[in-house]
This record gives structure tokens, sequence and C-alpha cells, in this order.
């Protein structure tokens, strides 16, 4: 009897596996950065020590951390609702930035207005200018199979330019000496702070990710939303309105998004000026998917890519461009999604029947 | 006796939860028809992948002309000269036949002229009677002539072994019987054929030998002319088979489903219903005749609300649900066994229980919520019920055999006590034991009250279970529904190929 390995698929993921298996990519999209830094002439220990402790080694930059982890999470949120029904989005970063217009509409116009009310109305307008945007490219889609990837990217500019024209003029604070940012919101008008920096938009997020995930698994609502991103065919044959699914999935997404831009004038900035967000809106795409589109796994993941954020700002005083960032970020989805085949196949030894017997 | 061209040994091979094959030795000679029958789940598709090089044996070997060989991959085994035609054709929809041929050949320059290759296939398809027009585009093809591609393809790789799995499910008898014609081609000139099939009569008209797989096992292996229907149907299933469902004297009682001059458009925006009428009572099983692509499925949509009528009204038990949609039809207890199982009937990546919620989800008692606990059992009763043999309720449907997921269908289909059945070839890749206990379960429908619309090609399954006989031919009945005991086989095979009129009898 001669043994040899065996790959062979597995029906339900080794139990441990689904975390110790993305932990153990990361580690090795670690070492492959490792490798980078050591061939361009930096110690890459000292890199990620710097890094490692530019993040955990003080409670400001944990508390940056936190800080960045919220809109990654809740963008990523949004639109992992959207990829679940096939749908494109790639337009979170507009809708970050339309939503966060909205929420300085209401803070500047009800600047004397009670917290009760303003807050509530930041969000709601938020996420309707967030839901609009979106919406703008779901119609089209859903009525003439209009490729949402393209509308949703491209209106990503038109929202970003409508920004900038309001805070260069406008809404250009007089007493700003001139630089382009709204006149700061009223105390009212701000999220109440946990600690420090990190302020009540965590809770939104915990909260959102948990409604989301008992959305999906428990309701009707997001059974049709699973089925007809897995079989168009199979959704129609059930007696699924796909149409108004794909417009509410996108404007709903679109709304989450735009929230985070609420969450982020009202949480982190208190103004709007222009590029508040680096990216946000795209980050969150990798958040999604290395996060399998789990709601309840996109807070962990968006935690780490804040992280690495927070530590490629420290690192840049070791004179490393910040871009090295993006590499890693880059190397990691790389990494993770390698380690999904890892998942789905098991090694085994079998006995293979000799030839003499 | 000479070496056998292919030898499989002591071949097992087991997925998570089920042993597939269970230490199979199976023997192909040189220029024979080989049969391979066996119930749903049996291991047929899998003992074959294995010689197709698609999966690995966890056990066994397979010789070559007596020699072992090591098939790691479909190439491997083309390379050896074994091709397997699978049931669902691997072509692109958007190419010509002779691209889909070339398509991965090594061979091929990197310029090539597709004229000389055009010429070399027609040479190829004519040299075995295969009817395929080389520069067609696959989009433009039937599935009979798009499996006489798949088929050419591996002959133009050199296969020596050709391998089909289930074939015939989705040919019409005609083009069935022009198959068969061109396999005793390929025999003739030296090539040996495996052929998977749960139909009995082809294994009588051009088996030469035929194995049988029971649970995995391969229980007996038989020459031509030493076995009979019963004996095989018999080895199959382990015992002797119930007997035939009677027919029950029709009933007419009121009309559940009612077409009055229905028109629609297929979708290629051609006229595909044609101001067509019927009538369907409850607690009768209408059967509709005829050759795919002259309104079935047009017809089966339209009925069950898929498809938008353009002129003409519906009734169902009286009431007008013309164009109403999907959902108003399920509410009235329209169930619909639709001909693409994989593509609109079941959600392939999704579980048991979100698959039997597909149809029921919106039943439950919380507004907007679904009880999982209660769907799961649901689903552990149909599985057990219906006998699907499945590893667990919580692994992706596309595991399951061919025969099991339409168990799965028809479990879910048959059991809310419908008043209406549109079952579109329903007996489909079915194993023998299970196709009987479809028809049973559609004649106890029927007896229950429910009315039933059965669509197939298959004639025997028409005249057994039908209490009245149409034909569909270019969208519409050329003549009224003929009671089943009135009509014969002669009639409605002539109807079917297009004449609009037969002598009636008083
Ligand atoms: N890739 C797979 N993963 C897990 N289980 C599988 C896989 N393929 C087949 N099986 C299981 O192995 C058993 C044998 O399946 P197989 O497809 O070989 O049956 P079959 O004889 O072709 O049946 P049918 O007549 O229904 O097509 C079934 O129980 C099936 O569920
Ligand atoms: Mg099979």
């Amino acid at each position: 009897m001669a043994k040899r390995w065996r790959i062979e698929r597995r029906l339900t993921p080794a139990p441990g596996m689904t975390i110790l298996v993305p932990l153990g990519s990361a580690l090795l999209a670690l070492v492959f950065g490792a490798v980078f830094f050591t061939i361009t002439g930096q110690d890459a220990l000292q890199v990620y020590a710097t890094m490692f402790h530019g993040v955990f080694g003080s409670r400001y930059g944990i508390t940056e951390t936190i800080v960045k982890t919220i809109p990654l999470a809740l963008s990523g949120l949004g639109l992992a609702l959207a990829f679940r029904m096939q749908l494109w989005n790639i337009g979170g970063e507009g809708q970050i930035y339309l939503g966060a217009w909205g929420a300085t509409w209401v803070a500047l116009t009800f600047a004397d207005a009670p917290a009760w009310f303003v807050l509530p109305a930041m969000a709601l307008a938020a996420m309707v200018m967030g839901g609009f945007l979106a919406a703008l490219a779901a119609i089209p889609r859903a009525l003439w199979k209009t490729n949402e990837i393209i509308t949703t990217l491209m209106l990503n500019y038109v929202a970003i330019l409508w920004v900038d024209y309001f805070v260069y003029g406008p809404w250009r604070d007089p007493a700003g000496f001139n630089f382009p940012l709204t006149a700061p919101f009223s105390a009212a008008a701000r999220l109440p702070a946990l600690t420090g920096r990190i302020h009540a938009g965590l809770l939104i997020v915990l909260v959102l990710g948990i409604i989301l995930y008992f959305v999906l698994y428990r309701t009707r609502w997001g059974f049709e939303v699973r089925v007809i991103g897995e079989s168009e065919g199979a959704a129609r044959y059930a007696g699924m309105n796909i149409t108004r699914n794909i417009i509410l999935v996108m404007l709903v997404s679109g709304a989450i998004c735009g929230l985070t831009g609420m969450v982020e004038m009202a949480g982190v900035a208190h103004r709007l000026q222009p590029g508040f967000s680096p990216g946000y809106g795209f980050t969150a795409i990798i958040v999604a998917w290395l996060a399998r589109l789990n709601p309840l796994a996109i807070v962990p993941v968006a935690f780490l890519f804040g992280g690495l954020q927070v530590g490629g700002y420290a690192v840049q005083v070791m004179g490393i461009p910040s871009a090295i960032v993006s590499m890693l970020l880059g190397s990691l989805l790389f990494f993770v999604l390698a380690g999904e085949a890892l998942l789905r196949y098991r090694i085994r030894r079998i006995t293979e029947e000799s030839e003499t017997r | 006796m000479a070496t056998p061209l292919v030898t499989m040994h002591n071949i097992s091979k087991s997925f998570p939860g089920v042993l597939a094959n269970d230490r199979v030795n199976f023997e192909l000679a040189a220029g024979e028809i080989h049969a391979l029958l066996g119930e749903n789940g049996s291991g047929k598709s899998t003992l074959m992948s294995i010689l197709g090089g698609l999966y690995r044996p966890d056990q066994g070997r397979i010789y070559w002309q007596g020699n072992p060989v090591d098939l790691r991959s479909p190439r491997d085994a083309i390379r050896w000269g074994i091709g397997m035609v699978h049931q669902h054709f691997k072509l692109v929809e958007t190419f010509t036949v002779t691209e889909n041929i070339v398509l991965g050949d090594k061979r091929l320059p990197y310029f090539w002229r597709p004229a000389s290759k055009e010429r070399e296939l027609a040479k190829l398809s004519a040299r075995f009677g295969l009817d395929v027009d080389p520069q067609a585009r696959i989009w433009q093809l039937s599935v009979g002539e798009r499996q006489r591609v798949e088929i050419v393809k591996m002959l133009y790789r050199g296969c020596q072994v050709l391998i089909l799995d289930e074939p015939t499910a989705v040919l019409t008898p005609q083009e069935a019987n022009e198959l068969f014609i061109n396999l005793q081609h390929m025999k003739e000139s030296g090539k040996s054929v495996v052929l998977i099939t749960h139909k009995l009569d082809e294994v009588l008209a051009v088996a030469d030998r035929v194995t049988i797989l029971r649970a995995g096992r391969a229980v007996a292996t038989r020459q031509r002319g030493s076995f009979s229907k019963e004996e095989l149907a018999e080895a199959m299933v382990g015992r002797q088979l119930p007997p035939r469902p009677d027919r029950r004297r029709p009933v007419q009682d009121a009309v559940t489903l009612q077409l009055d001059n229905a028109t629609a458009f297929g979708d290629a925006g051609q006229i595909a219903l044609n101001n067509l009428s019927l009538q369907v009572h409850a607690g009768e099983i209408l059967g509709i005749a005829g050759v795919a692509g002259n309104g079935q499925r047009e017809l089966a949509e339209v009925v069950t609300g898929l498809r938008p009528l353009h002129k003409g009204t519906m009734y169902l038990a009286g009431e007008n649900m013309t164009n109403r949609g999907v959902t108003a039809l399920l509410n009235k207890g329209v169930s619909h066994v639709p001909e693409d199982r994989l593509g609109s009937g079941l959600v392939p990546n999704l579980d048991a229980v979100d698959n039997v919620l597909l149809r029921t989800y919106r039943h439950g008692t919380r507004p907007g919520l679904i009880d999982y606990r209660q769907a799961r059992r649901q689903t552990e009763e149909l599985v057990k019920a219906f006998s699907v043999q499945l590893a667990s309720l919580g692994s992706p449907v596309k595991l399951l055999s061919g025969g099991n997921l339409q168990r799965l269908l028809l479990a879910r289909e048959l059991s809310a006590g419908p008043s209406l059945i549109v079952a579109v070839y329903p007996m489909r890749g079915l194993d023998i034991a299970a196709a009987e206990e479809v028809r049973r379960l559609l004649l106890r429908e029927r007896d229950r009250g429910a009315a039933i619309l059965l669509i197939s090609e298959d004639l025997d399954d028409i005249f057994r279970l039908s209490d009245r006989i149409a034909v569909l031919s270019r969208g519409s009945l050329p003549v009224p529904p003929i009671a089943a005991q009135k009509a014969n086989r002669e009639e409605i095979g002539l109807l079917m190929m297009g004449h609009t009129e037969v002598a009636t009898h008083g």
C-alpha cells in the first residue's frame, strides 16, 4: 500500500479554520511586505515595529485607529449589501461626500436647533442624499441594465466636485481666512464623544452590523437579496420583484454610505472641507470583500485596515512614503483571497493500492 | 480474451458524507457501446468523471490497454483518448462551432485559417454522420445540435473513448434516434462509447454490454441478449418494481385553468403562443405532447405568470388572472416544475433549507421574518418523504446528483397541496424507480383534485398519465384535446410533426 497526499474539496470549512486561515494569510502578507522593505534597504522589523507602536503604542494610536475604523466599517456595510446582489456600487466615496454635504446643510441651516432635532435631521438628510446619488445609478440599471460600475464610479466625481463648489463658494466661512472650509457646526450638531476622539459613531456601526446580519439571514427581504444575488432566474421563478429590489438595495446601500458622511461630519470634522475622506469609500470595497460580505466580519476587518492606515502615517517619519500602506493593503487582499482556497480544500493522506498485489 | 481498451480496477471515491463509488470494477472493450445504469445517486457520473480525469479516485487504478495510467485532468484523459460529454454543455455561445471545437487545441498555430478547419470538421462529422454546420454560432443551435458539437469536439481531439452522461435526457425522441445512429457509426469505426442513461429501452436498443451500479457498487455486468428489461430494472433497484399505477376513469370536475385565445411572445420576440385556448379541469391531467421549441416553455411560463400574455385571458378557478404575476398565482396554489432546474427552479449555491423556502418564504406567521427552525423541520420532512439523498441540509444543493435535485424540487412543489401543477419534463433525469414514484405522486395529486398540465416529449408518459391529450405545434393546438382512450400514437405523432388534422372518430 502506497501512501500519497491528496487535495480535495471540503463541504464545510474545518472548525477554527475560518479564523486561523485569514490570520495566517495576513501574516504571510506581512512577510511579503518585509521582503519588499528589505530589498529597498529598510529594516523590515523596524518598519513593522514602528507601525505597531504607532497603532498600539499609545492611546493616540488606538484612538485614531478606531476613528478610521468607523467610516470604513460603516461604508463597508453599505457596500457589502449591494455586492450581495451583484450590484457593484463603486460609488461609496461619492455617496459619503454627498451625505456629508446633506448633513452640513442641516447643521448650517439650523445652527440654533437643539441636538435632539439636529442630529437626526442631519442623519436623515445624509441618507437621503447618499441614497439619491445611488438611485441615479440604480434606476437606469434596474430599467435598462445600464452598467452600474461605470455610473457609480463617475458619480463620485460629480459628488466630490459638488462639495468643492460649496466649500469654495457659497458655504465658505467668512471668518475662515479664505480657507475652503464651512463654518464650524454648533455644539448640538456634534456626535457625543465616548472617550477622547472616539465618538458615538462607533455604536452606530456596531448596531448597524448586527441589524444587517439579522436582516440578511432572518428576514424575507434578506432572503430575497440573497436569492437574487445568486440567481435571477430562480428569483423570478419565486415571484420576487427584481427591479424593485435592485433599486431598494442600492438606495439602502447609498443611504448607509451617506450616513458615513454624516458621522464623519458630526463625529470628527465638525465642518465640511474638501478631501475630508482619504478614499474611505474605495478602501471599504476591499473591506467588504475581505469580510466575505458578512456584516459581522466587516467591523474587525475595518479595524485592521484602520490600523494599517494609522501605522502608515507612523512610518512616514522614517522616510517611507505612506503609499506603502496601499501596497500592504494590496498584498493583504491577495494573500487572504488565496487563503480562502485553503478553507475550501483539504489535504489528506490516502492509501493507494500498489500495482502488484 | 483480448485485453480491454480501458479497465477501471477497484475504484473508490468518497465525498464528505457519501461513498459515491465503492470498489468498482469496470471494463470497456474496443468498439463496444457499454451502458451504465443505476438509480439516482448510485455513482454513475462520479465513476465516469474519474475516467474523464475530472476527479481522482481515493483508491484503485485505471489501465489503458493493460498499462496503468494516471489521469490527472480532463486534458490528460483526452491525451489518452478519453473524452466526456457532460450533461451541461461547455460551449461559448457567441463563438462558431469551429471556434468552439478548436478552442484550447494546443496543435493549433497562432494564426489559423478558419476555412480549412471548417472543411476538416465537415469531413470529420460527415464520416460519423454527425450533421453540424461548422460556421453556425452556438446560440443558433438546438440542444441536439449542441450535443453533436460536443461529440465532434471529442472526435476532433482524437478520442477513442466517448463518455456520454445522460445524453438523451435533453433530446427529442427523433434526436435521440439520430444520436444512436451516430453512435453505431462510431462503433463500426472502432471507437468505444460509455452511455449513461435511465431509459431501459435505449439500453436494449444499442448497448453491447451493460454495467449496473447500485449504491456506489457495481452489482452486475451483462452481455447483450442476456438481459431483459425487467431483469435490468430489478438489478438496478435491488427489488421488484411496484406495479404500474392504474389510470382512474376521468372525472370532469370544475374547470381550474382556462386559457382563451392566448398569444405571447418568445424571448427573441417571435410569436411563441398563437391564439391558444385550453381548459384543464380539477382532477384531470392534460398532457401536452409536442416537439420541444413549439411553445412548451412559453406555455408553462404564461400559466405560471412568468411571461406576460400579449393577447387573450387566463382564468384560474373562474377568476381572471391575466398578467397578475407569479406571486398572485403562487398564492392561488399554482405549482411549477420548470424545465431548467438549476437555472430557475433551484438556487445551486444555497442549501436545501433555503431552496425549500424559495416558494414558501412569504407564508410565515411572523410578518417580514422567516422562521428558520420551522423551515429546517419542513425540509427534513420533505427530504425524508421524497427520499432525497443529501450529505447535509446545510450544503449547497449543486452537490446533489441530478435525480436528487429533481426530487427536492418535486418535494417542494407537490407538498403544498397545489390546485394547479404545471410540470415540464418532470421525469427527466430520474431513474426508473424515481420516475415511477413521480408518476404515482402526480396521479395522487390528480385524485386529490389538482389540475395538472403535463408537458412532455415522452409519449409513453403522456399516454400513461393523461386523461386528455393535446399536441402543441407552432404555438397552438391544431386540434382540440383528445380523450386519452380515443387517442392513438400515430395520430399524435403526425400532429407533432406538424400535420394539422386527423381523421376524427365518432
Ligand atoms: N462534488 C461532489 N461533492 C459532494 N458530493 C457529491 C459530489 N458529486 C457527487 N456527490 C454525491 O455522490 C453521490 C453519487 O453522485 P453521482 O452524481 O455520481 O450519481 P449519479 O449516479 O450520476 O446519479 P443521477 O442519476 O442522479 O445523475 C450522490 O450522493 C451525490 O450527492
Ligand atoms: Mg449523474
